[in-house]
């Protein structure tokens, strides 16, 4: 995760994009050191089996196979980690006081006790549990064509975590392995803006009076809020 | 030990857009203001300044300057028969706090609904008659016409400073603005803004079928602007990080950008934050209040004495704390008797996705309040007796926004992960675009607030209970709209179109977005009988006691709620200052 500050106004710091988008095409990123490997990333909130969890599910949820990022490349799983040990992960913003109905009518929206992190420490083991019920292994000893399956049970209801009633587990590791995806950089996923650059998203540019009503594509990279370009 | 602090002439409730008004509108008398805001203080800078605001994360999907749900919420349920559940992390709707509130992250949409629209149950009997009111609907008149109301959405509309096109000036049609609004004294204070790719498309396509396209009024501005108070704005860069931020640009309509610097220069004005009104007190006989309770950042508990209470909190809480401190008998849909709480209302809204493989929307080049609209179906176009539904829809293409967390459009086939979602985000992202119907939503008996039995705030008082869910009616409504914008999307020759309104037996959902447009509870009108509030949004009961914002609905209007809400702040701070404070009393 970069540190790198932005001291720059915002008017040197446009003038300097335009005018190195231009003659440049070394992406700042060239620069940067590479960052930790995955599997020496030192997690700040899954245990060790559930971070190798994490790592197998968000690999099927956003696969590396074809054009783009997968979740790995873009480290996804590095994001997911981050958010689930600051406030997101404690639920610190939302009201979580019971009773709790663990049958409320989805509709009715979150029910449940736990905070998002307890909830992935919850579904994650009951994921296992189910598992090894029925084939013997753990999720991740599973083959990408099994994992596929579980995670299509879970999408579908098929597979019902008894665990974690009151909250749609697979909506909110799918939603948060979303967000890992396309968020800035500087909350751990989006790793070199990969995600935006797949799609066409300039990031943080924020100023776009002379494009209003024009029909062709969008000439300039993202650039992230500390202000690396791609 | 409660502390009772020093006397004030005016205590305010909430810092968004109608505190700010009132404040400055009662300054002026020479008053002694003091508001209590119970989110953060906040402004351009530092809070919404570039680049940082730029984050999708932190404010478009956590929330950063929305109420968070532990500090205040409601709970919710759809019949009298269910238990209501409480919001527990947002969704549906989302309330701002702090300076500013739900002014600082809005898009800026700001209409006037159609005169018709205030004197809806009149409007009905006269031309329909009163059997098309169906069962259980409970419609009123506000009280108070347009032609009363004018000069007031004009001075709101100055004070915001609003970009648009008028289209009855005086009763004379203009060319490109909206033919079917009712007559303005003047022509908006800025021109509209550009348009995006996918309003232009829409413009034509409408056009073309004979409708009457003009551009959304906006609370962006178009250009250098100078508002009455002498607060500057300066054009919208179309930054596409408009809704649910603020705005580092001065460009949005905002009580920062539009009156709070000039407030904070008067010497009779002071404000407090993280101050949270916990009730307003009565006198013993409960004819008039004598202040408020509220509590500091500290903890410590404050008695504020004023001759003057004005509630400015969001909808929901200014409901609340009539609820809470025994203002107006509550409402019960079971005796249809109380007045506090009745009548809740939302938004009903639908919409047509476009998909264009060969058009470069660039869905990022957007501006919280950038589109074109058609009336041709709205409240004053349609015959309520041969279509089966009262109410009515504006039809609007535009872009707020591309950010790819959030507004991801996909066509329905595609799986929501996998490889072929990967495949369908690079394929499909800014090259579609939306045609939305913006509707009405009726009142009914079973739609209301009231104190919930079970759950309780940090402070242990009762939490608000809303009960609401779709009514056939309205259903009705939107799935007229959905005939008229699919016709409109078919001469558009896209590659895939996909439709999504609400249908026949459609359950209120809290989990996706849907509007902040949450009206009624505490409504205006002509009898006490039948409202909270007179005309002038003074409570009936307790006569200095005046309630601003959306509560005063008695349904929702088909139209953004903000316009309406500004105009009705300064009309009744206009009584305020004319005939209530030379002599106090309830002003009918």
């Amino acid at each position: 995760m970069s540190t790198k500050v932005l001291t720059t106004t915002r008017r040197a710091f446009l003038k300097k994009t335009a005018a190195s988008a231009a003659v440049s095409a070394l992406p700042a990123w060239t620069h940067e050191p590479a960052p930790v490997p995955l599997e020496q990333y030192q997690s700040q909130f899954f245990t060790a089996d559930e971070w190798a969890f994490i790592l197998a599910a968000t690999a099927r949820l956003i696969p590396s196979e074809g054009d783009g990022p997968g979740a790995i490349e873009a480290r996804v799983p590095v994001f997911i980690d981050l958010q689930l040990a600051g406030d997101f992960g404690k639920g610190t913003k939302w009201y979580l006081q019971g009773p709790h109905d663990p049958n409320a009518p989805p509709q009715l929206g979150y029910q449940s006790p736990l905070p998002p992190a307890e909830a992935y420490r919850a579904g994650i083991a009951n994921i296992n549990d189910w598992c090894r019920s029925n084939h013997g292994r753990p999720f991740v000893e599973l083959s990408p064509k099994e994992q596929n399956d579980v995670l299509t049970g879970l999408d579908n209801n098929q597979i019902v975590l008894t665990s974690t009633l009151g909250v749609n587990f697979f909506d909110l590791l799918l939603q948060n392995t979303k967000e890992g995806y396309f968020a800035d950089p500087m909350y751990g996923g989006n790793c070199k803006m990969s995600a935006w650059v797949h799609i066409g998203f300039p990031g943080a540019r924020a100023s776009f009076r002379e494009w209003v009503g024009v029909n062709k594509p969008y000439p300039l990279g993202p650039v992230t809020i500390a202000g690396e370009r791609a | 030990m409660v502390a009772t602090a020093k006397k004030k002439d005016v205590v305010i409730v909430g810092l968004g857009w109608t505190g700010s008004i009132v404040g400055m509108e009662l300054c002026k008398e020479g008053l002694e203001v003091l508001a209590l805001e119970r989110g953060d203080d906040r402004d351009t800078v530092p809070d919404f300044r570039y680049p940082n605001v730029a984050d999708e994360l932190k404010y478009g999907v956590r929330y950063a300057l929305m109420q968070k749900p532990r500090n205040s919420t409601l709970t919710i349920r759809r019949t009298l028969g269910e238990t209501a559940l409480p919001y527990r992390a947002l969704g549906s709707f989302l309330p701002g706090d702090g300076i500013g509130g739900a002014g600082v992250h809005w898009n800026g949409n700001t209409f006037r609904p159609m005169a018709e629209e205030l004197r809806l149950r009149s409007y009905v009997l006269e031309n329909f008659g009163e059997s098309i009111i169906s069962e259980g609907m409970t419609i009123q008149d506000w009280g108070i016409t347009y032609s009363e109301l004018e000069p007031y959405f004009d001075r709101f509309e100055k004070v915001a400073g609003i970009a648009g096109k008028a289209g009855n000036i005086n009763g004379k049609i203009v060319e490109s603005g909206n033919p079917f609004e009712a007559p303005r004294s003047g022509e908006y204070p800025m021109p509209p803004l550009p348009q995006t790719v996918d309003a232009l498309m829409f413009a034509e396509a409408a056009r073309r079928m004979g409708y009457h396209p003009y551009p959304l009024p906006s609370g962006n501005a178009s250009e250098a602007y100078t508002n009455p108070y002498g607060m500057q704005l300066g054009p919208c860069s179309f930054c596409g990080f408009c809704d649910r931020f603020g705005c580092f640009n001065y460009s949005k309509s905002s009580p920062q950008t539009c009156i709070l610097d000039a407030l904070k220069r008067k010497p009779n004005f002071e404000y407090r934050v993280n101050a949270e009104v916990l009730r307003v007190e009565l006198s013993p006989d409960h004819k008039t209040a004598t202040g408020v309770t509220y509590l500091t950042a500290e903890g410590a508990e404050v008695f504020q004495p004023a001759d003057l209470v004005i509630l400015a909190a969001y909808q929901l809480h200014n409901v609340h704390l009539m609820l809470l401190s025994g203002i107006g008998k509550p409402y019960d849909p079971v005796s249809d008797e109380g007045i506090t709480g009745k009548n809740y209302a939302y938004q009903m809204t639908g919409s047509t996705s476009l998909f264009f493989k060969d058009i470069d929307f660039n869905p990022f080049v957007g501006a919280g309040s950038n589109g074109i609209v058609i009336d041709d179906f709205a409240i004053n176009r349609i015959d309520f007796g041969a279509h089966g539904f009262i109410g009515g829809s504006y039809i609007c293409a535009g872009t707020s926004n591309g950010q790819p967390i959030r507004s991801m459009r996909l066509p329905t086939r595609t799986q929501s992960w996998g490889g072929q979602w990967k495949q369908a985000i690079k394929e499909w992202y800014g090259h579609s675009m939306s045609i939305g119907s913006h509707g009405s939503n009726m009142s009914y008996r079973d739609s209301y607030l009231d104190l919930d039995p079970t759950y309780k705030d940090r402070y242990g008082r009762p939490l608000l209970r809303m009960t609401f869910n779709w009514k056939p009616n309205d259903i009705r409504m939107t799935q007229f709209m959905k005939t008229k914008i699919e016709a409109i999307a078919k001469s558009m020759n896209p590659d895939i179109t996909e439709s999504d309104y609400k249908s026949n037996g459609a359950m209120y959902d809290v989990r996706p977005y849907q509007t902040t447009h949450n009206v009624g509870g505490a409504i205006m009108g002509t009898d006490p009988n039948t409202s909270a509030l007179n005309r002038y949004l003074q409570s009936w009961d307790v006569h200095n006691v005046f309630v601003m914002g959306a509560n005063a609905f008695p349904q929702n209007i088909q139209y953004n709620p903000t316009g309406m809400v500004g105009a009705l702040a300064y009309w009744s701070v206009a009584a305020i200052r004319k005939d209530y404070l030379p002599n106090p009393r309830s002003l009918i």
